[in-house]
């Protein structure tokens, strides 16, 4: 069976993120761009699952600028076998993201899609679970745990309220959430060997899709700050205030 | 234009984050339609015929709604979808499992977590765990929208009378299985919906001292919460987080105990209309964003809060 991860560049999750002075969107330049925390977490599920020999080959795609090659190399070196890349002229909303993922997916047939459950930059929490119509597989949305079996995944997922259990039907897209697993580090062997594996570049007019952006963003702008307040000098006061000034208790 | 909304319930009563998704959808002045669906879902579906503003309910009754599985529901929505110029739900998890997966079937973009309606096509969405805000809008011709539920208030759950219509199911898809849950089942409110949370962090230093939150918590009818920190060390279980990767809350009171407000905390509480910190280090960015700090020891600070609640 073969395993598919889409790994996404962004910002770095301990960069501060700076709102351009014009609003027209967040300071990219000069900034540390990291593979999305989500989908480091389903790479290393791909590598678990490969490691249990319920897999035998793990194919890493990423849509987006040229540098988005330096992030599908990372996951190589973590340890998946190869790559595709597809470079996109302007950023690209979930919907497109995931109709270019569903093509590549026909022409690979994986046995599983494992994606992040949202990236860290625009938070939508759309592009697997629209792979997943557009395919008409099923899907297990914010995966903690994941067990395989014959034809099908047992996944369970982080709920509000707690957990839940589902059995689908592979092939399936899982999406992951933050405590499945911890991430490995790649070695610095595996980084040497990471150079040597093949990346494909597709070009995305060959894949038939429109991915003429749906939304326009009009405004990025920097939320409110909050002040700081006060601070008391004991639990009396702090009570105190509470009733009578927040009046919040 | 019509409005349809996408009801979120446990088979006994609606739950919160429907009420303020409904309010989202008011503010376009149109008619609100609510689309409910699940097994034996006739006490709910009455329930949604009540809430003020809503004009009729749609209901679906069939057994593979019971589960609330995105491969059933999707088609459903899909096929009344076309009588609608917008389509809102609550970005719970229930509403970001089953929403996208609408929007691909029907090939429109989705607006994910929206915090303010423009005006009928644009609409204010936290992008970067809320550290910038993006106003977007959308050409689709019918808006797929799910609604961050702490940026609106709730909808009334009385003074209507909406008639209620049953819809044909649309069949199981055969594609995925219920298998079980665990749900916490906490006498305490849903963190989501509390006017009050107490959290612990890092600083309780062991699952044990929750208790002394609980115990505060029950006094104020409160609901307790951990930051990540808290719940990576096994102190509190993982839907008691709140942050960017947890749980997005709003209350009237968050306080926060033993916690240093990593900016994922942040992300998770900020909006908060009082916020206290009971932290030891003066220099936590905690206290940044508090209304009322507290510098002292949590395990003098905390027990003496509780006395003097008693």
């Amino acid at each position: 069976m073969k395993i598919m991860v889409p790994v996404k560049r962004v910002i770095d999750y301990n960069v501060k993120v700076r709102v351009k002075q014009d609003q027209s969107g967040v300071e990219l330049n000069n900034v540390k761009m990291a593979m999305n925390p989500f989908d480091e977490i389903a790479v290393e599920q791909a590598l678990r699952i490969k490691e249990a020999g319920d897999a035998d080959e793990i194919i890493l795609v990423s849509i987006g600028p040229s540098q988005s090659q330096e992030t599908i190399r990372t996951g190589l070196a973590m340890g998946a076998d190869r790559g595709i890349f597809i470079e996109a002229p302007h950023e690209t909303e979930p919907l497109s993201v995931a109709k270019l993922l569903a093509n590549i997916a026909k022409q690979e047939n994986p046995g599983l899609i494992i994606c992040g459950k949202q990236a860290i930059d625009d938070d939508s929490n759309q592009t697997g679970q629209m792979m997943s119509a557009l395919l008409g597989w099923s899907q297990a949305t914010f995966a903690s745990a994941v067990s395989l079996s014959a034809n099908t995944a047992l996944v369970t997922r982080e709920i509000d309220g707690g957990l839940e259990t589902i059995s689908v039907k592979m092939p399936a897209v899982i999406t992951v959430d933050l405590r499945l697993n911890e991430p490995r580090y790649a070695s610095l062997p595996n980084i040497m060997k990471a150079k040597k594996k093949p990346i494909d570049v597709i070009s995305i007019d060959t894949l038939g899709v429109d991915i003429t952006p749906r939304l326009s963003v009009l405004k990025v702008e920097e939320p409110e700050t909050r002040k700081a307040g006060i601070k008391v000098g004991s639990v009396e006061e702090l009570l105190t205030k509470l009733q009578d000034e927040a009046k919040v208790i | 234009m019509t409005i349809l909304v996408i009801v979120e319930h446990d088979n006994k009563t609606i739950l919160p984050a429907t009420l303020n998704t409904i309010t989202a959808a008011a503010a376009l002045l149109e008619p609100i339609e609510a689309l409910i669906f699940g097994n034996e879902l006739e006490d709910v579906a009455k329930q949604a015929s009540t809430i003020a503003s809503i004009t009729k309910v749609l209901s679906a009754n069939s057994e593979e709604y019971a589960h609330n599985l995105a491969e059933n529901i999707a088609p459903l929505i899909q096929k009344i979808a076309s009588d609608y110029s917008h389509i809102f739900a609550p970005a719970t998890t229930f509403g970001k499992n089953i929403m996208p997966r609408v929007a691909a079937l029907l090939d429109m973009m989705q607006i994910s977590d929206i915090i303010e309606v423009i005006s009928s096509d644009t609409f204010k969405r936290p992008i970067y765990a809320g550290n910038a805000l993006a106003t977007v809008k959308s050409s689709d011709p019918i808006k797929l929208i799910t609604v961050r539920s702490t940026a609106f208030d709730m909808a009334d759950l009385n003074g209507g009378s909406a008639s209620i219509e049953t819809i044909t199911a649309s069949g199981d898809s055969g594609l995925s299985e219920f298998k079980s849950s665990e749900l916490s089942g906490s006498e305490r409110p849903e963190l989501t919906s509390a006017g009050i949370i107490i959290s612990g962090g890092r600083g309780m230093q062991d699952g044990a001292n929750f208790a002394m939150l609980e115990n505060i918590a029950d006094k104020l009818g409160a609901a307790v919460g951990a930051s990540r920190a808290a719940v990576d060390a096994g102190f509190a279980p993982n839907d008691y987080q709140v942050g960017q990767t947890g749980k997005v809350v709003a209350p009237d009171l968050y306080m926060a105990v033993g916690i240093s407000g990593a900016i994922q905390h942040l992300a998770g509480m900020k909006d908060s209309k009082v916020i206290v910190a009971i932290n030891k280090d003066e220099e936590a960015p905690i206290f940044q964003v508090a209304d009322y700090g507290l510098v002292a020891d949590l395990f003098d600070a905390v027990p003496e809060l509780e006395n003097k609640l008693s």
